[in-house]
């Protein structure tokens, strides 16, 4: 990278904060709704069934298509305001 | 027309399709052949992965699985889709600023070492060839079945499609027909889905008709299935698991697994640049959802329609007759795939589930037992002919079942040759090879590794069965945390790389070859493979999620314990966060 290396290292930590919390989505949407926090969400009926199947079966997907857009987008973005994205 | 023909005419149709293809895009360079010159728009890439990625297991099995399993099975939906979070965000885009054509390339560069490559080499091409021959075993089971031939000779068919487009076009070729093959797979996935969602609740989309209202009986479909299950004494459809360490953990490998797989983590350095990988993963996900949100329908609508062919008149009336059973039980049981015993000699099919708690229910019937064993795998196979669907639509299930063994197949093909043309003979063997040596080596090893798959394919060896727990568990164990901490850790060294790929992986296969029989050999066991007997409960399927923490866990404290990587191998580390250049970087 051409710039600065205090910009490489801004940079580098966006990036891990941008993977951070979307792994904290990524988790808490399949091991959390989906497995463990199953009990919890037992109360709210989806279709014959209860949220967490739901999710089991079908929601942490749609998540998971979200969440890797949405970090496309926003990364592609940061590689722009830091000057290293290709043109 | 028969039956037989129209099936002839979709099968064969696609495979002109995938060699007009191959003849279209021959590779004319390495480059071509390793990473189909590197100009793939992220769109494309994304269903080329997802055909790569979706086998015979996902578009052949994973609903039985499912329709088994029910809510348990979860696992595999999360599993085999959640993995691409995990390349989106910790490898894709890193490995494909890299720029080189293979993973081991990676492993060896990154942590300079030929013994890390090699080791790479290994683990890859231990995956990769388990993982092929269920693709080839598949592609024979179809084969047999649509087309009555001999599945052997069915096999040797695939090989040749296979052989024309993968050695003649490489990547460049696989790309191309991947595409097709997705196309056709999933609406063969899809049509049918789409038929049986229609009939039982009245929603033409069947990832909305799973949880709609069945019409019949204007429940919701699930309460329905589940009433009409428990009824049989099975367990509930939709029921919690006990051991919820084990589906965590059995997630977790999968995930990390799908993310380790080296044919999926080439197909991102087809793409032009950085960004276009990050995008391409998201595609990936998009085409593969559509069949992975239609699977978990066409799983409860499939096992609802079995139950009320044979209980047509509901759970508490008598089942139907042998002699009436529909057509399509009888041409699967000429498969063997259904089996009927008439234990009681009533002359009716009973199904149910014949366990103790069930008994005094049975024996007040004057049930003997179950009488009727289905192979699972059939369901997606047989989906058209239980909803009675016209018969062009089986032929296009016969297409689409092939499209995706071949797909995957080839993907796995192309790196095993890449690894033995590229990291092999170019990498220690032979450096000094020309790139069209190189080239030709290529087109070798992948004919050897063709013919080898179809070998045993035909023969398959015992483990076959077991080489998802294999291919995932060394995938999760080995290749994925080193590739991770390649990119993420300046400071892991050469020699925490190789003690961590090697304790990662020598944990997880000893606890498969306790359970499963070292190397597989039935009877080596040392337990038996039950959950009685598995620590805390963890099945060897999910062990390769503890081989993955072991191996970053051995790998940290090796590099801690020696001396930093050289401060070129520090600056390739910091080059591959950024993505300026990748379109460079490629051309070596």
């Amino acid at each position: 990278m051409s710039g600065h290396s205090y910009d490489a290292e801004k940079y580098w930590k966006a990036n891990l904060r941008l993977i951070f919390g979307s792994l904290i989505v990524w988790a808490l949407v399949s091991y959390g709704f989906a497995i463990l926090l199953r009990p919890m969400l037992a109360g709210i009926a989806v279709g014959g069934t209860d949220l967490g199947f739901w999710f089991a079966q079908q929601g942490s997907i749609l998540t998971f298509i979200g969440l890797i857009f949405f970090y496309a987008w926003r990364m592609n973005k940061i590689d722009e305001q830091f000057g290293v994205h290709e043109e | 027309m028969s039956q037989f023909a129209i099936n002839l005419i979709f099968v064969g149709g696609s495979f002109l399709l995938y060699i007009g293809i191959a003849i279209w895009a021959k590779a004319g360079s390495t480059k071509d052949f390793y990473v189909a010159g590197g100009g793939v728009h992220p769109i494309t890439n994304g269903a080329a992965i997802g055909a790569d990625w979706m086998s015979a297991a996902s578009f052949i099995s994973m609903a039985g699985l499912i329709a088994a399993g029910g809510y348990s099975a979860s696992t595999f939906l999360m599993g085999w889709t959640g993995g691409y979070v995990l390349l989106a965000m910790l490898l894709a885009p890193y490995l494909r600023k890299f720029g080189k054509f293979t993973v081991p390339e990676f492993i060896g560069d990154r942590f300079y070492s030929k013994n890390a490559r090699l080791v790479a080499v290994i683990c890859l091409i231990v995956a990769s060839v388990t993982y092929v021959i269920g693709q080839m075993a598949g592609a024979g089971v179809a084969f047999s079945r649509f087309l009555e031939v001999d599945s052997t000779m069915g096999l040797m068919i695939a090989a040749v499609v296979v052989f024309v487009y993968a050695v003649l076009g490489g990547m460049k070729g696989i790309t191309y027909t991947q595409v097709a093959q997705y196309c056709v797979l999933i609406v063969a996935y899809t049509i049918p889905a789409v038929f049986i969602s229609m009939q039982l609740t009245g929603n033409p989309i069947p990832g909305l008709g799973l949880f709609s209202t069945h019409v019949d009986s204007g429940m919701p479909l699930l309460t329905k299935l589940n009433q009409v299950i428990t009824d049989l004494g099975f367990n509930s459809y939709t029921a919690d698991v006990d051991n919820k360490l084990n589906m965590v953990l059995f997630t977790l490998t999968l995930m990390i697994g799908t993310a380790g797989l080296p044919h999926v983590i080439i197909r991102f350095f087809t793409v032009p640049k950085v960004a276009d990988a990050r995008w391409s993963a998201g595609w990936a996900l998009v085409f593969i959802a559509l069949l992975y949100l239609t699977a978990p329908a066409v799983a409860s609508m499939a096992r609802l329609n079995l139950m009320t062919t044979i209980y047509p008149d509901g759970t508490q009336s008598a089942p139907i007759q042998y002699d009436d059973r529909p057509n399509w039980v009888k041409e699967w049981e000429i498969t063997g795939l259904i089996k009927f015993t008439d234990k009681n000699g009533d002359g009716r099919i009973q199904l149910y589930n014949d366990t103790p708690a069930f008994q005094d229910q049975a024996e007040a019937r004057g049930w003997k037992g179950n009488e009727l064993v289905v192979n699972r795998d059939i369901l997606v196979l047989a989906n058209p002919e239980i909803a009675n669907l016209p018969g062009w639509v089986i032929g296009l299930i016969a297409a689409g079942g092939l499209a995706a063994a071949l797909s995957t197949a080839a993907g796995l093909l192309l790196a095993i040759s890449s690894a033995v043309s590229h990291d092999l003979i170019k990498g220690s063997i032979n450096p000094d090879i020309s790139e069209k040596g190189e080239l030709m080596a290529a087109r070798i090893s992948m004919a050897v590794a063709i013919v080898l798959a179809t070998y045993l394919g035909a023969n398959p060896p015992g483990f076959a069965a077991q080489v998802v727990a294999l291919a995932f568990g060394i995938a999760a164990a080995s290749l994925f945390p080193v590739l991770m901490m390649g990119i993420f850790s300046k400071r892991i060294n050469n020699k925490g790389a190789v003690a961590g790929m090697l304790t990662g992986l020598a944990f997880t296969l000893c606890y498969i070859f306790v359970y499963k029989g070292w190397l597989f050999i039935p009877g080596t066991n040392n337990l038996p493979d039950n959950a009685a007997n598995w620590v805390l409960g963890i099945s060897p399927l999910s062990i390769g999620a503890i081989g993955a923490v072991i191996n970053f866990a051995v790998a940290f404290l090796v590099s801690n314990a020696t001396e930093e990587p050289p401060v070129e191998i520090q600056e390739l580390v910091e080059s591959v966060r950024y993505p300026r250049g990748s379109g460079q970087a490629q051309d070596h």
